[in-house]
């Protein structure tokens, strides 16, 4: 990693249907983030201001699965730009927490959440075309786009985050060690 | 003024523009903006796209998966509502009061979650704008250019954040998504390694974040016309306060002041909060809008979080911070500071605080003990609140005697400041972009405003809406894995 001169790798990242606890855990790699500036720079991502992915983006980092008809549109364009995807934990890998709604129909919850739930003035459920198409269930992000690595955990911790990216920088293939693979 | 664009007469004659997504702000939301010919503006809305539906799923779950569940709302604040959950089942448990240990772990995790949040906040996500200006160089707008430019500025926000990431690994058992607090108490406390890894440096947090008060007091006195006026508007203020009151996170009753900082009720037990809040739903999104029932929809908005809190308690009760309190009320001339941007400066001030507390606690031996769980007479019903990082959190949660939750309703912090936010870009858009070209600095200003209020629409993203079309969700080989239409 020590070759200044070459070219920084281009990275972007987005949380679709996820907590923001993987953004999180990328930032708990801590005083690393300064090190890892050396190397790459930011594209489109919750930390930057770029909006939309640009060309030749070398690494995605894909948090969360699929809610809605724009989570659909932002994962492949992602899938278009990025060189190597990235699903980042539980929820990008298999609809996590969130796809505990899968078993129950789109307008039950709908009718929960905007009608019946206490202390409402109005009951309404918003339709703006504003807002975009909820999916009927949620999905994991393989089911749409091919995805070239899959970190486990909820969140993967920032050591596990900063291995995979480490070694696709040092040009190895990525591989969590010991301590690093877990599930919760 | 309250509710001025929000709805153009002719939507349809007018051009939109969007921002999307809102950007150095935690979880999903954009804005968007109705312009006429000339560039008028005459409609801006905040929209919270996503939803979760948690308040029905969490329902037929047994009640202490609760805790461990609803966090996965929040990656950003997950003690928030792991601790908020956590207080509602004490309630259904019994638990009327907890052992000094488990009290102080949690205490120990809420303020450690606080330091990290309000760290995060300020240094990751709006240096950038405090440092560079609204609309400098999209390129070096974010944490990096500040490495870059500021390198000391950077490196403390990021070691700042870390330190109250620790305190949450050490109570928690993990920087996020911990499992430390339960109905009743909490499953752990400290080791002395634990503490003393903690104490060494807990001198350098104090005096970096009473430097990161005094950078951004300075930043705002070098430019009040923008920084007292920026986004104003005039409302009421809600928050917990503590015993005489005192500034407390962590428990308290509610406080309510008007625009003018009397006060409209106090010492309201947080069980009856449904007796003093109600919601609106809107079409446009998926966040409700609270407001006080006594007052109605019109003028009963109000604002929570940093700037409410610090005004509305009568002390901080930890000697820098209180120092800095009563510095910001005397700038504030003696009537309340209704500057959305003030929002950074009582932040650091919090800040400043939780890092103070963490230090107390670390040297209280009660953090060490192993009387750690208490119960009493099952209950069907609770309600937690806590003030976390972006404001007054409330779960409510119903509880059948099979132990299994059978309602759930949640306000959480962003949500109490649905309104606000959108009076503030209104305020923004009215006073940058009315009649001007368009560019992405002005659009900046507008995100600008949001960013004060410190949004976390991932917590705000729990309901969900009605399906206008049809989608279809294709695999990468080309075949059909799913297709909605519309109803
Ligand atoms: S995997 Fe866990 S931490 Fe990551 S987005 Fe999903 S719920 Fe949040």
């Amino acid at each position: 990693m020590n070759t200044p001169a070459k070219k920084k790798l281009r990275v972007a990242t987005t949380s679709l249907a996820g907590c923001f606890g993987c953004h999180m855990s990328f930032l708990d790699i801590d005083e690393r983030l300064f090190t890892l500036i050396e190397h790459i720079e930011f594209d489109r991502s919750p930390l930057t201001d770029i909006k939309s992915v640009g060309d030749g983006v070398d690494i995605g980092l894909i948090e969360g699965g699929l809610c809605n008809a724009e989570n659909v549109h932002v994962l492949r364009e992602f899938r278009r730009q990025c060189k190597v995807l990235i699903a980042l934990g539980a929820c990008a890998i298999n609809g996590g927490l969130p796809a505990q709604r899968n078993h129950l129909p789109l307008t039950v919850i709908l009718e929960e959440v905007y009608h019946s739930s206490p202390g409402l003035a109005n009951g309404l459920i918003p339709n703006d075309p504003e807002l975009p198409l909820p999916l009927n269930k949620v999905h994991p992000i393989h089911e749409v786009v091919k995805v070239d690595y899959f970190i486990p955990g909820c969140p993967p911790s920032g050591d596990a985050i900063w291995k995979v990216l480490t070694d696709l920088l040092a040009g190895r293939e990525p591989e969590l060690g010991h301590g690093l693979m877990h599930y919760d | 003024m309250t509710y001025q664009l929000e709805t153009a007469q002719n939507p349809e004659k007018l051009r939109r523009v969007a921002i999307d997504p809102v950007s150095r702000v935690e979880g999903h939301g954009k804005v968007t903006l109705l312009l006429d010919d000339q560039n008028k503006v005459h409609q801006v809305r905040l929209h919270i796209v996503e939803f979760r539906g948690f308040e029905k799923f969490i329902q037929g779950r047994p009640y202490w998966e609760v805790p461990v569940m609803v966090q996965r709302l929040c990656g950003i604040c997950p003690v928030s509502h792991h601790i908020a959950a956590s207080k509602a089942m004490d309630v259904i448990v019994g638990a009327r009061k907890l052992t000094p240990t488990a009290e102080k772990i949690r205490r120990l995790m809420h303020y450690g979650q606080m330091m990290q949040s309000h760290a995060l906040h300020f240094f990751h996500l709006c240096s950038p704008d405090l440092l560079f200006g609204f609309d400098s160089d999209i390129t070096r707008r974010n944490i990096v250019g500040v490495a870059q430019e500021h390198p000391e500025v950077a490196r403390q926000g990021v070691l700042l954040r870390k330190f109250g990431q620790e305190v949450i690994r050490v109570t928690a058992g993990k920087r996020i998504h911990g499992t430390g607090s339960v109905p009743g108490g909490v499953n752990k406390s400290l080791t002395v390694a634990e503490r003393d890894g903690l104490l060494k440096d807990i001198y350098a947090m104090i005096g970096w974040a009473r430097d990161a008060v005094h950078l951004i007091q300075k930043v705002h006195m070098q430019d009040p016309g923008l920084y007292n006026s920026f986004g104003i508007f005039r409302s009421n203020f809600m928050s917990l306060v503590g015993h005489d009151g005192d500034l407390d996170f962590y428990h308290g009753t509610l406080r309510t002041r008007d625009d003018n900082g009397k006060l409209i009720f106090d010492g309201v037990d947080y069980q009856d909060y449904d007796k003093y809040i109600v919601e609106e739903v809107k079409p446009w999104s998926y966040m409700k809008f609270p407001y006080l029932r006594s007052i109605g929809r019109e003028h009963g908005w109000y604002k929570v979080g940093p700037l409410a809190r610090v005004q509305n308690c009568d002390q901080i009760p930890s000697p820098f911070a209180e120092q800095e309190r009563k510095e910001f009320v005397d700038y504030a001339g003696g009537t309340p500071m209704h500057a959305p941007l003030a929002y950074h400066w009582t932040r650091m001030i919090e800040m400043l605080h939780a890092v103070e507390v963490i230090k107390e606690l670390l040297h209280d031996d009660d953090i060490l003990g192993d009387d750690l769980m208490t119960q009493g007479e099952r209950q069907l019903e609770g309600v937690g609140v806590i003030e976390a990082p972006r404001g007054t959190l409330f779960h409510h949660y119903r509880v059948d005697e099979n132990d299994v939750v059978t309602m759930a309703n949640l306000i959480v912090s962003t949500t109490n400041n649905n309104q606000a936010m959108n009076e503030a870009v209104r305020h923004v858009a009215r006073r940058y972009l009315h009649g001007r070209e368009v560019t992405e600095g002005l659009l900046n200003h507008i995100e600008v405003a949001i960013r004060a209020f410190d949004p976390c629409l991932s917590c705000a993203t729990h309901a969900l809406g009605k399906m206008p079309l049809a989608v279809e969700l294709v695999a990468p080989d080309g075949s059909l894995v799913h297709r909605l239409s519309r109803e």
